[in-house]
């Protein structure tokens, strides 16, 4: 248990998917206007990343390993090449499954989050959790601890984003470096916020 | 067809370019470039699936119905990544490590979807594959240049050949080990964004507010 704690702190501040990893970043420069938009994102991020991480692991365990298809007769065969096909397919799967129940169950949270679904199937940071759940050999319990919070860290850090942003337009910056350019530089100075947590053993 | 292939093919490159203009692959802009090598490698990966993704998307442009036209991108892209893939850790092992993810994060990396939905989908093979490449070298582009200055100033060599003699084996240069963390390629980037906007002042981003200049009395 201890152990599962340790990696969610890491994976939400040491190991940020955006600010040190630089996953999502298309989108997290592109949306990062408004915080509630900036929000809405960072939760649908979440919720996407805490389903995908597991249902990848599972089909890694149980179809893609060597040997994973030995309860289907088939002990010799190592199916991992098909890793990323799988991955992303479930991702928009996943995806197009999500979005069809919010909007049948809950139609307030799907006019809020619609929009932003179907970009999470291109967002690098999906995808990226589950490549780094591969790499890093987890198992089910630490794949879901770190899908929710390697969301979270996301989703924060898209939040705080967007705040420094809302401020920032204000600001009287020069010609060049408007817009784009000064985001590149908060994001740059951020980063450096997050990694003063790297000093911090659990 | 108005565009020329030449138009096509150098039109990314600066006036059109994909980072710093449409905002497209950033994630792996930001994370392969702290060496020149790995940046290189992976500018090739890029150009080469880009360009061959949008080809096929583009043969395939009147066959794919609309509705699950992304689904049937992502395939023929993920398919491309795979075949990378496995090249890379065939022939280029090591590198293939340090790349680690970001090979596999070829398949959401904007650049791709973005060309094949905005240009491969309506237009002929041959001009999608051009543009395809000029895309993927107009991320290049950026990606070494990125790459350049990290690895000079930050370890004092260049593809891994020492360039600025440094302190610790005896020479006189002090590495700056900044530049080697991740936050130096948000910096570099922005730095890089300004440099081209003023020498391109019409890319420059309408302000939202403006200071009101004092009016003449």
């Amino acid at each position: 248990m201890e152990g599962l704690i340790a990696l969610a702190v890491k994976a939400v501040f040491v190991e940020n998917l955006a600010l040190s990893f630089f996953l999502g970043m298309c989108t997290f420069i592109a949306v990062s206007k408004k915080i509630s938009t900036a929000l809405g994102l960072g939760i649908s991020v979440m919720v996407v990343q805490t389903i995908t991480v597991p249902a990848n692991n599972l089909i890694l365990t149980y179809l893609l390993k060597p040997g994973a298809l030995a309860w289907a007769g088939f002990p010799d065969v190592d199916l991992t090449f098909l890793g990323l096909i799988s991955y992303i397919g479930v991702i928009a799967a996943m995806v197009q499954i999500l979005e069809m129940t919010l909007d049948k169950y809950f139609p307030p949270l799907y006019n809020a989050l619609g929009i932003f679904l179907p970009l999470i199937t291109v967002n690098c940071a999906i995808l990226g959790g589950s490549l780094f759940m591969v790499e890093r050999d987890y198992n089910f319990a630490e794949a879901t601890t770190y899908g929710l919070s390697s969301g979270f860290g996301w989703a924060l850090a898209i939040t705080a984003m967007a705040g420094v942003r809302e401020k920032l337009k204000y600001s009287d910056i020069p010609d060049g470096l408007q817009g784009l350019g000064i985001t590149f530089i908060t994001a740059g100075l951020m980063a450096m916020g997050f990694m003063s947590f790297s000093g911090v053993k659990l | 067809m108005s565009q020329t292939k030449k138009e096509l093919l150098v039109d990314p490159l600066v006036d059109n370019n994909p980072i710093t203009l449409q905002v497209l692959g950033l994630c792996s802009a930001l994370a392969v470039t702290s060496s020149l090598k790995v940046a290189l490698v992976m500018t090739i990966a890029v150009t080469v699936v880009t360009a061959f993704s949008s080809m096929f998307i583009s043969i395939l442009r009147n066959q794919i119905p609309g509705s699950i036209r992304i689904i049937v991108q992502m395939v023929i892209i993920a398919s491309l990544v795979i075949l990378v893939d496995q090249v890379l850790k065939a022939y280029a092992f090591e590198i293939s490590k340090t790349l680690s993810v970001f090979v596999g994060l070829i398949i959401t990396n904007c650049i791709v979807m973005g060309r094949a939905e905005a240009f491969a989908m309506k237009n002929p093979p041959m001009a999608s594959f051009i543009d395809g490449i000029g895309n993927g070298l107009g991320y290049g582009l950026i990606l070494m240049l990125v790459g350049f200055i990290r690895e000079l100033f930050g370890s004092g060599s260049l593809f891994g050949i020492t360039i600025l003699e440094t302190v610790n084996n005896g020479g006189w240069y002090v590495p700056n080990g900044m530049l080697l963390l991740p936050p130096s390629a948000f910096f570099v980037i922005g730095l890089l964004i300004w440099a081209f906007r003023t020498w391109k002042p019409e890319q420059v981003e309408e302000r939202d507010f403006k200071i009101q200049t004092a009016e003449a009395h």
